[in-house]
């Protein structure tokens, strides 16, 4: 099945060209677009001539090699700068949305230590961002984690009040890659302006169908990552205020002067080419591609919650339009997977993880630790046809119905038995 | 994460699925593990003189629990209670090959064995 308007005639969404095969039998699905998203090809394409023809030095300024990749960075920083409505100059490129959050956190914290060492962030941030303030938290700064209810929206009352005089950064993520709860960040942000705090926004989910405006919503840096939003891996920006306020960050490491002396390294040019051409088509498609997912999306929640004891992790509304993380009650979350053979996803089941811990995100939404084992994160995405979700539809409903006749604990439900009740032996 | 041919066998075609009656003076019922943990297993025998003559089971969990389960009821199909009683779950990691990450599965399956036998020798002594 074609996806109409998007890839012209580059791409059908079934092409399985590349794409690894299991069984002959079952067709892979790939529905795991918030870990990664396939490299468009129109990216690919814009990239290419940049390593072996324009492969110059971005900061070579005296010959026509520099000049090129020059050329190919600036119309980058413009189309980057063209996402989230600020001017080009106030980019900057790093290796990816880990570095992005890191240089916005730990830059901001030394910059303006002398004005104050506490900092402001939710309870469900990405790691990217909540390990670089617990590293700060173990060299004299203070930190506030903003609890969140149980669709994963921070607690206003609750952000307002743990603002204080020596407050220097808010850090908020903007969509949640575990849930996809959208957070208003224009109106944290007010707040932070009225307060002269700096914001800064983890947007690295979500810009390829939301719009945010970096002005509008009061924002003073924000974080972007390349291969979130269909363009490489090893590619990320960030926005840093220019004016109202000039906000200056020190650098994570030293070298060169490159990127305003706020991320030294040569320029990875053809991946920075990537970025900007993957900036351009999320601006071309978000509103389509938005009302595109969120159809899908719906169709499928609709089809799971007809089967008894579903429940949709997240916000039913405020979401990223691509997320679906539901837990399937009675049935484990690693044991659904490998029932559902060739639909790619993810769990929010320890079991699944390098720690054997459960996520963090789910905690704070309240969810009980027996559904986050039951959860399974759907992501859609650009590639994602209807065809891709009955198939993923069919399979785990399937997978479920089959681990349920399997399960103990659904045995007992059915049996009208009070399973909090049970006085369970831990191992 | 990669699961050897075996365990995707007892994964896909569990063996000794289902459930015994758990009021009949000669099934033993073990059920370990908790929701919370994300595992947990029920195992029951069947015993006839000293000998346990079926097995079933049910499980909550991964597919090293479910397989891990599974493979128990297959082995204690024939055993007598003290042969069954001596299962370690070490026979287990070695014959589904598991990796050190899902032994705690195997250590489930043997605790639920042991589970199921006194449950059903305590049923006994109150004859």
């Amino acid at each position: 099945m074609q996806t109409p308007d998007m890839q012209g005639e580059i791409v059908t969404s079934t092409s399985t060209e590349g794409t690894p095969s299991t069984a002959a039998t079952a067709r892979v699905v790939y529905l795991d677009n918030y870990s990664t998203t396939r490299t468009d090809p129109r990216v690919v394409e814009a990239m290419l001539p940049y390593f072996s023809e324009e492969y110059g030095n971005a900061h070579s300024r005296s010959h026509p090699y520099g000049w090129g990749a020059e050329n190919g960075v600036d119309t980058a920083r413009e189309q980057v700068a063209a996402l989230i409505g600020c001017k080009a100059g106030e980019i900057i490129f790093t290796s990816g949305g880990t570095e992005s959050c890191n240089l916005a956190v730990k830059g901001v914290a030394a910059m303006y230590a002398e004005k104050g060492k506490h900092i402001v962030t939710s309870a469900i941030e990405h790691r990217a961002v909540m390990d670089p303030i617990r590293s700060l938290e173990r060299n004299g700064y203070e930190a506030s984690y903003i609890p969140v209810d149980q669709t994963g929206i921070v607690d206003h009352e609750a952000f307002v009040a743990s603002l204080r005089d020596d407050t220097i950064l808010v850090s908020m993520i903007f969509g949640n890659n575990e849930v996809g709860t959208i957070q208003d960040v224009a109106k944290m942000g007010a707040v932070c302006k009225e307060r002269g705090i700096i914001f800064h926004v983890d947007a690295c989910t979500g810009l390829d169908t939301e719009t945010l405006d970096v002005d509008a919503a009061g924002i003073d840096i924000l974080s972007i990552s390349g291969h979130k939003i269909y363009g490489p891996k090893g590619v990320g920006a960030l926005y840093v205020r220019r004016r109202r306020p000039r906000v200056r960050l020190t650098p994570l490491l030293d070298g060169g002067g490159q990127e305003r002396g706020m991320r030294h390294g040569t320029l990875n040019v053809p991946g920075i080419v990537g970025l900007g051409k993957a900036a351009e088509l999320c601006v071309e498609q978000r509103d389509a591609e938005r009302a595109r997912l969120t159809a899908l999306r719906d169709k499928m929640f609709a089809a799971f919650e007809a089967l008894e004891e579903v429940y949709l992790n997240g916000h039913p509304t405020q979401r990223l339009p691509g997320a679906l993380n539901v837990s399937f009650n009675f049935v484990e979350g690693e044991s659904l997977m490998m029932g559902m053979k060739g639909i790619c996803v993810s769990s929010g089941s320890a079991c699944t993880s390098a720690t054997l811990e459960p996520s963090h995100v789910m905690r704070a939404l309240g969810v009980g630790e027996d559904l986050v084992h039951t959860s399974i994160r759907f992501s859609l995405g650009r590639f994602t046809t209807e065809d891709d979700v009955d198939e993923a539809i069919a399979r785990c409903s399937d997978s479920a119905l089959k681990l349920r006749d399997m399960s103990p604990l659904w045995e007992m439900f059915k049996e009208g038995i009070d399973l909090n009740a049970i006085e369970w032996k831990h191992d | 994460m990669a699961y050897t041919d075996k365990v995707i066998d007892h994964f896909e075609n569990p063996r000794n699925m289902g459930s015994l009656d758990k009021n009949s003076d000669d099934v033993g019922t073990g059920i370990v593990g908790a929701p919370e943990c994300g595992d947990v297993m029920k195992l029951q025998i069947q015993v006839e003189g000293e000998k346990i003559v079926d097995a079933k089971f049910k499980t909550f969990g991964c597919g090293s629990a479910i397989a891990s389960s599974s493979l128990a009821t297959e082995w204690l199909k024939g055993m007598t209670l003290t042969e069954a009683n001596d299962l370690k779950n070490t026979a287990i990691v070695e014959e589904l090959s598991l990796p050190p990450v899902k032994i705690h599965c195997s250590v489930l399956a043997e605790e639920a064995i042991k589970s199921a036998i006194e449950d059903f020798q305590s049923k006994k002594k109150q004859d």
